[in-house]
């Protein structure tokens, strides 16, 4: 027996497409300016427009946080925010917590703790860190999985993922009371 | 004092800071000057054929370059073989937009070009497609009946062993005996970055290709072949690969679609897959196994029976072994091991971690524990007793097997002394607490790889194969191998992968990468040291004047008699000394057969689990496990450590989560998304514990190492299925363990 059926039914193309504006982004401390369609995302943006391919995709729906970068402060899936609604905002990036030559601690603590294999999800999951480690809920273990649960990682690195965070975590107590 | 010897100490990452920094690239990160975006469409429908393609209304949008279908891809190799990769299984490899057929669902069947991202996949979304659809047949359980031998199969298979003993009358004599059947679905690699491919075009036919796979000489020969180019005109590289297991073990359809809109368009060309579209390739293969074991008054297994139903495609034959394991983990006299095929209108299915091994494991390690309370035995001390000192399908000894120290020590570690055996009766507050043990048994392979070292006037050594790192470590391992054995500070070391233009290595897979590409570097820095110790012997006043490289050792950067260590030259002063730039040697290793083929060489595991079981809502918590591995020699304690508990997380994610849902009214696996093809999170994963039992070995390869990217991942999901039978009394033979399966 045989059916017939289509595949996109609904397609009638508009042929005009969104028109592209000036939009500038404050990335690391830097201003950037970027010709794109209001579609394009923050995701896509980064590492299409600006080739800050430190921030990764790994499913372009919010589901993985591999692509998660700080606004303000504030960790978010860069996907699932289009980057003409970041204009004006305090974007940082993996390429913005440090470099090869001045790593920044949880950096320093994902390389001594071996919290990654192949590397994908971890610009996202360092990203991820730094915003738990402000937002000051974690403070236990059990919390810092909790908490890192948005981030996932196939490699299942997540032992020495949660250890390397914990370390960090410590020191900056320690030094706190100091 | 410092010391060159880094073989065996744990030794951080050298690709880390590149790692953790983003500044190390991945396929769809090279950002070559004008690049045109590829997005993929993907068939609606599972089987049957497309009648017509509205490409007209595609072009008409502003941004797009071209549509690439079946309709007007240029004439391309004729031949199956031309499309045959090096992991091809037996039958007619498929081939991208090759005609109007569409035998699965979510076939490729067009790839939109466009000067955006976005407007490429504006453009894929709206591309219409008439077909005409034909019933599929997606359902395993339904082909029960129709399961076949497969022929030839694929590079490593080998067909069951013929039944040994009396399998039958034994089974049916036994003083115990379990029967059951063992369900898998399939399952989907799904590493973090999703499948992409940069094409550079360089002009006149010359390409530069950034492809994400486990092997870049793969899919060089896999385009060459298929696109009639030479090999100087394509290289492809593939520095860093975001996690395979398995997935990049054969060439992906992005990366024929690149490569063709590169060659008709003569410009830079990106495709990259969805999540959705990594769904729509290999996967782990639903397997149905049927198994009966039989023991003895005196807890000595009397029979094995194991039979596996896998599906594959309709055009091709996966095949891997499932129930081999059954007749060499165990002693046994009396085996009957058999493996069976059903065709489906499914893509072919691809080795992911550990393939088959994991698979068969998991239904033979709860079948043990079943028999073990049968025969009223604790299920270690029954697997002690039926300890395998022969590989009887071989026939022939191992070359070293330490899986009684695997038991002795995980068990030690896990604390397996205070488990009280009756299902039930452990308790931590409201939660009923379970332990569970399995293991497993791996090929410890090695494969031909060639290197090349070049030390540098100013000390600095590079040493080049063509291999990959897709999170093993291979970066680092091979850095180390490199440095010990030139006696040269790690610092002073760079190891290049990822790069046909580099000496070639094998696909990066069968866990082979460290005992293969490490013995072809070892023989390149060896090449280079008897060179360098030629010239060291010509410096004036070297002590080193008539000795052999026997006689040396390469330690400290220097070159030092071994019977009198004070006696040395600095090797960073041989080639100014010798008013030389730079010294370069090549090298390559392959497996010594004649010796080889006379035992059984496989790594063994086992691994410990508790859970905890809330019975009211049905959910299990693996809140401890100690996997036991003897694989060899451990080249990087650190990095090996990470993989084994990466292992365990995967056996986690198998036991407790893993299923990717076939609709089969559509013919489709509709959870295609990371948000409902579930895999374990951080506040999943709790305390692992990996020993390393310490195995020497000098047949399996001269560096002693077996590899350990599969291993641990062998017997986990079984011991979790025990955990939880000990826990609750419910025995769950089909995957996932899900809650609702509890309640």
């Amino acid at each position: 027996m045989t059916k017939q059926t289509t595949q996109a039914p609904l397609g009638s193309p508009a042929i005009a497409l969104p028109p592209t504006s000036v939009v500038t982004l404050k990335i690391n401390g830097e201003e950037r300016q970027l010709h794109i369609a209001p579609w394009t995302t923050l995701l896509d943006a980064l590492r299409e427009y600006l080739d800050l391919t430190g921030t990764k995709k790994g499913c372009d729906h919010g589901q993985c946080g591999a692509c998660t970068v700080l606004v303000d402060g504030r960790r978010i899936n860069s996907c699932l925010t289009l980057a003409v609604m970041q204009e004006g905002a305090d974007i940082t990036t993996i390429e913005g917590l440090g470099t090869e030559q001045n790593l920044h601690p949880l950096q320093q603590a994902f390389i001594d703790h071996d919290a990654f294999q192949c590397g994908y999800c971890t610009p996202g999951q360092i990203c991820s860190a730094a915003a738990l480690l402000t937002e000051g809920k974690a403070k236990t273990t059990a919390e810092i999985r909790e908490l890192m649960s948005g981030n996932v990682c196939r490699c299942g690195a997540y032992t020495n993922i949660v250890a390397a965070i914990e370390e960090v975590l410590t020191t900056q107590k320690v030094q706190r009371h100091e | 004092m410092s010391t060159t010897n880094y073989i065996g100490k744990p030794t951080s990452r050298v690709d880390g800071p590149a790692k953790v920094t983003g500044a190390a690239k991945y396929a769809a990160e090279f950002n070559v000057p004008n690049l045109a975006y590829g997005y993929v469409v993907s068939s609606a429908v599972t089987k049957g054929k497309i009648t017509k393609i509205y490409t007209d209304e595609i072009l008409a949008i502003a941004g797009v370059l071209q549509v690439f279908s079946h309709e007007n891809v240029p004439s391309l190799a004729w031949l199956d073989r031309s499309y045959k990769d090096d992991v091809a299984p037996g039958g007619s490899p498929f081939r991208p937009l090759h005609s109007a057929e569409v035998k699965f669902n979510m076939q490729p069947v067009a790839v939109v070009v466009a000067e955006t991202f976005e407007v490429a996949r504006y453009a894929a979304s709206l591309l219409r497609i008439d077909y005409d659809v034909v019933e599929h047949a997606t359902d395993l359980e339904a082909k029960r009946d129709d399961g076949y031998k497969p022929g030839g199969g694929k590079t490593g298979w080998m067909p069951p062993p013929a039944p040994r003993g009396n399998p039958n009358d034994a089974l049916q004599n036994a003083a115990h005996r379990v029967e059951g059947e063992f369900i898998h679905q399939a399952q989907h690699h799904n590493p973090m970055e999703m499948f992409a491919t940069t094409v550079e075009w360089l002009g006149d036919k010359k390409l530069k290709v950034y492809d994400k796979t486990q092997g870049a000489f793969n899919s060089q020969q896999y385009v060459t072949k298929i696109f009639g180019l030479s090999k100087d005109n394509v290289q492809v590289i593939s520095k860093y690969t975001g996690g395979g297991f398995g997935s990049g073990l054969r060439p992906q359809y992005q990366l024929f679609l690149a490569v063709l809109a590169s060659l008709e368009l003569k410009r830079s060309v990106r495709v990259s897959l969805t999540r959705q579209q990594m769904f729509s390739f290999g996967h782990r293969p639903h397997t149905l196994q049927y198994l009966a074991l039989g023991a003895n008054e005196d807890g000595s297994l009397a029979a094995v029976h194991h039979h596996a139903l896998a599906e594959t495609s309709q055009f091709e034959d996966f095949t891997e072994n499932v129930v081999n394991w059954s007749g060499m983990l165990y002693q046994c006299d009396n085996v009957k091991l058999t493996y069976e095929l059903a065709k489906l209108d499914v893509f072919t299915p691809l080795d992911m971690r550990a393939p088959g091994a994991a698979t068969g494991s998991f239904a033979l390690e709860i079948a043990m524990d079943e028999l073990a309370y049968k025969a009223g035995l604790d299920p270690l001390e029954f697997r002690l007793r039926n300890y395998a000192a022969r590989d009887q399908n071989a026939d022939k000894p191992f070359s070293s097997k330490k899986l009684r120290e695997c038991y002795h020590e995980g068990a030690a570690k896990f604390g397996w002394a205070k488990r009280t055996p009756e299902p039930r009766s452990m308790r931590d507050g409201s939660q009923l607490v379970g332990w569970g043990v399995g293991g497993g048994v791996w090929d410890a392979s090695q494969q031909k790889a060639a290197a090349s070292a070049s030390l540098n006037v100013d000390g600095k050594l590079t040493v080049k194969s063509g291999s990959n790192e897709i999170g093993t470590g291979t970066y680092t391992i091979m850095t180390q191998i490199a440095a010990e054995t030139m006696g040269l500070p790690l610092e002073a070391v760079t190891f290049e992968l990822g790069d046909t233009a580099l000496p070639e290595a094998p696909l990066q897979g069968g866990s082979w990468t460290a005992a293969s590409v490490g013995s072809g570097v070892k023989a390149a820095c060896d090449a280079l040291g008897e060179k360098l110790l030629k010239l060291a012997q010509k410096m004036e006043d070297s002590p080193l004047k008539g000795v052999t490289y026997k006689d040396v050792q390469f330690v400290n950067g220097q070159i030092r008699l071994y019977s009198d260590p004070t006696q040395a030259v600095v090797i960073r002063d041989i080639l100014p000394a010798n008013g030389q730039e730079k010294l370069e040697a090549d090298g390559s290793a392959s497996p010594d057969m004649a010796r080889q083929s006379q035992y059984s060489l496989h790594a063994h595991n086992a691994v410990f689990v508790e859970v905890k079981v809330d019975e009211d809502l049905g959910t299990v918590h693996v809140t401890r496990v100690v996997n036991a591995v003897a694989a060899g020699r451990i080249l990087n304690p650190k990095t090996a450590r990470s993989q084994v508990l990466g292992s365990v997380v995967w056996g986690i994610s198998m036991a407790m989560m893993e299923e990717s849902v076939m609709d089969h009214g559509f013919g489709r696996y509709m959870n295609h998304n990371y948000a409902e093809y579930h895999v374990p999170v951080c506040a999943d994963i709790h305390d692992i514990d990996v020993v390393f039992v310490e195995e020497e070995d000098d047949i399996v390869n001269p560096l002693g190492v077996k590899g350990i990217g599969e291993v641990g991942l062998l017997g986990v999901a079984a011991a979790i299925a025990n955990a939880v039978y000990h826990a609750t009394g419910k025995r769950i033979r089909n995957l996932p363990i899900s809650i609702g399966k509890l309640l």
